[in-house]
């Protein structure tokens, strides 16, 4: 009984994860600028990577394959969410100005040289 | 299903390298190059080669981007624009193309036991590493033991390498540009990365060691164990700055570690002679030849190990100690 409960979860879990994996393919395909797109990206460092991973830890049970599927979580989570910031924060630098509408990028205009 | 999985990704390595080729942008180049290691190290992943792609994510994926950029940054980034000759190219590329898919329906299925390949030696190698060796990863006692002459080798050719670009890039560069204030580099005022990267430095190089010394019993080994050191401490670099790098491990310290990994893989069996085996015949090192097998696998897996690790931050530093040529 608890088991089915369990996998029924995990199965949640792993189908709700893929979603937010689509979902930020999706927006990473169609968002109108970068700074827009590189936060649809982002969405499949945190919220697919934590829900995918919780499936798969359900899915191993209490073994020493989890213990590692949660370091590898652990770090996926640490070091997304860094690269997304570095590389917004090097967009900002070189030039990029962000921008709250639908406009497209112009690349390079107020560029510091 | 695992074959419909590296369906999936050969097709997508496919398309990275018609984007690569198609690319003018180099840093775009670059990072789908970088892309294409991964793919492919998933790949030999699912061939059960895990040593292999151990090495393939770290020097491929890892390492080998970040000269790329640090080459990047002393040329331009953007590629010549090329006219003539670009559909002779094609056609030869087509044809060849032909030919190799052609001479692939003669090869055995992926898998088949009876494939030559698994008929040759392979199977004695299965069979008296347990009783030589004693321990469980094969492809770790084929590496430096059954073929060490290979790998010794290989670790010449890495040297060579090493010894290639210093001369190349070492040369220190002309009066004017060394006239250059030593300003602050890395990403010293970029507080996230720097945490980040703190915390996880100690760990890369923990995991390092770790397939340094596990390699006799899971994936891993000298090579991969040297990428990964590399890559802890080029990691550094960009963080911290060059000029603390090399404070942290100096230049010294690096060509050290080229000269006596070699060195020291090349006396292993120097001393095996003089023990009166022949040249890599570690049995003779220890009174159980088992015992002295493992101990020159572990001695030459550090040799390896010192020689990767020093090549690769060597051709990183050389890279960019350079000033940008404009």
């Amino acid at each position: 009984m608890i088991d089915l409960a369990l996998d029924i979860l995990s199965w949640i879990l792993l189908t709700s994860g893929g979603v937010f994996v689509l979902i930020g393919g999706i927006g990473g395909l169609r968002l109108p600028n970068f700074y827009t797109r590189i936060h649809a990206a982002s969405l499949t460092d945190t919220m697919a990577t934590l829900l995918i991973f919780i499936g798969i830890i359900l899915q191993a049970g209490f073994t020493l394959a989890s213990l590692k599927l949660f370091a590898i979580m652990l770090f996926l989570l640490l070091t997304g969410p860094t690269a997304t910031y570095a590389l917004a924060n090097a967009a900002l630098l070189s030039g990029l100005k962000p921008d709250t509408g639908t406009a497209k990028d112009k690349t390079k205009e107020n560029a510091p040289e | 299903m695992i074959y419909i999985f590296a369906l999936f990704l050969l097709t997508l390595l496919v398309i990275t390298a018609i984007a690569i080729v198609r690319a003018e942008d180099l840093f775009v180049a670059v990072i789908l190059t970088s892309i294409f290691s991964l793919l492919m190290a998933i790949n030999f992943f699912i061939l059960d080669a895990a040593d292999v792609a151990l090495t393939e994510a770290a020097v491929g994926a890892g390492v080998t981007t970040v000269i790329f950029l640090c080459a990047l940054a002393l040329t331009g980034d953007q590629e010549k624009p090329q006219k003539q000759g670009q559909k002779v190219a094609l056609v030869i590329v087509s044809i060849l193309a032909l030919v190799i898919i052609y001479s692939t329906f003669d090869n055995p299925q992926l898998g088949d036991p009876d494939a030559p390949v698994h008929q040759h030696v392979a199977p004695w190698y299965l069979e008296k590493t347990p009783e030589y060796m004693d321990f469980p990863n094969v492809v770790t006692a084929i590496l430096s033991s059954f073929r060490g002459y290979d790998t010794l080798g290989e670790v010449f050719v890495v040297f060579a390498a090493c010894i290639g670009v210093l001369f190349i890039l070492g040369v220190s560069p002309p009066r004017k540009a060394m006239q250059v204030s030593v300003k602050k580099s890395g990403l010293r005022h970029h507080l996230i990365p720097q945490v980040v990267g703190r915390l996880l430095i100690p760990f890369i190089v923990l995991f390092g060691l770790y397939t340094q010394f596990h390699g006799e019993y899971g994936p891993g080994g000298g090579f991969q164990a040297g990428a990964l050191i590399a890559t802890g401490v080029i990691l550094y670099a960009l963080l911290e700055g060059e000029a603390e790098a090399l404070r942290a491990v100096p230049r010294r310290v690096l060509l050290g570690m080229v000269v006596g990994g070699a060195l020291l893989y090349g006396s292993v069996g120097v001393v095996c002679m003089l023990m009166g085996g022949a040249f890599l015949d570690y049995s003779v090192l220890a009174a159980d030849p088992v015992w002295g097998q493992q101990l020159g696998i572990l001695i030459i897996e550090a040799g390896v190990g010192m020689a990767v690790c020093g090549a690769l931050l060597s051709i990183f530093h050389a890279f960019a100690a350079r000033e940008r040529v404009s």
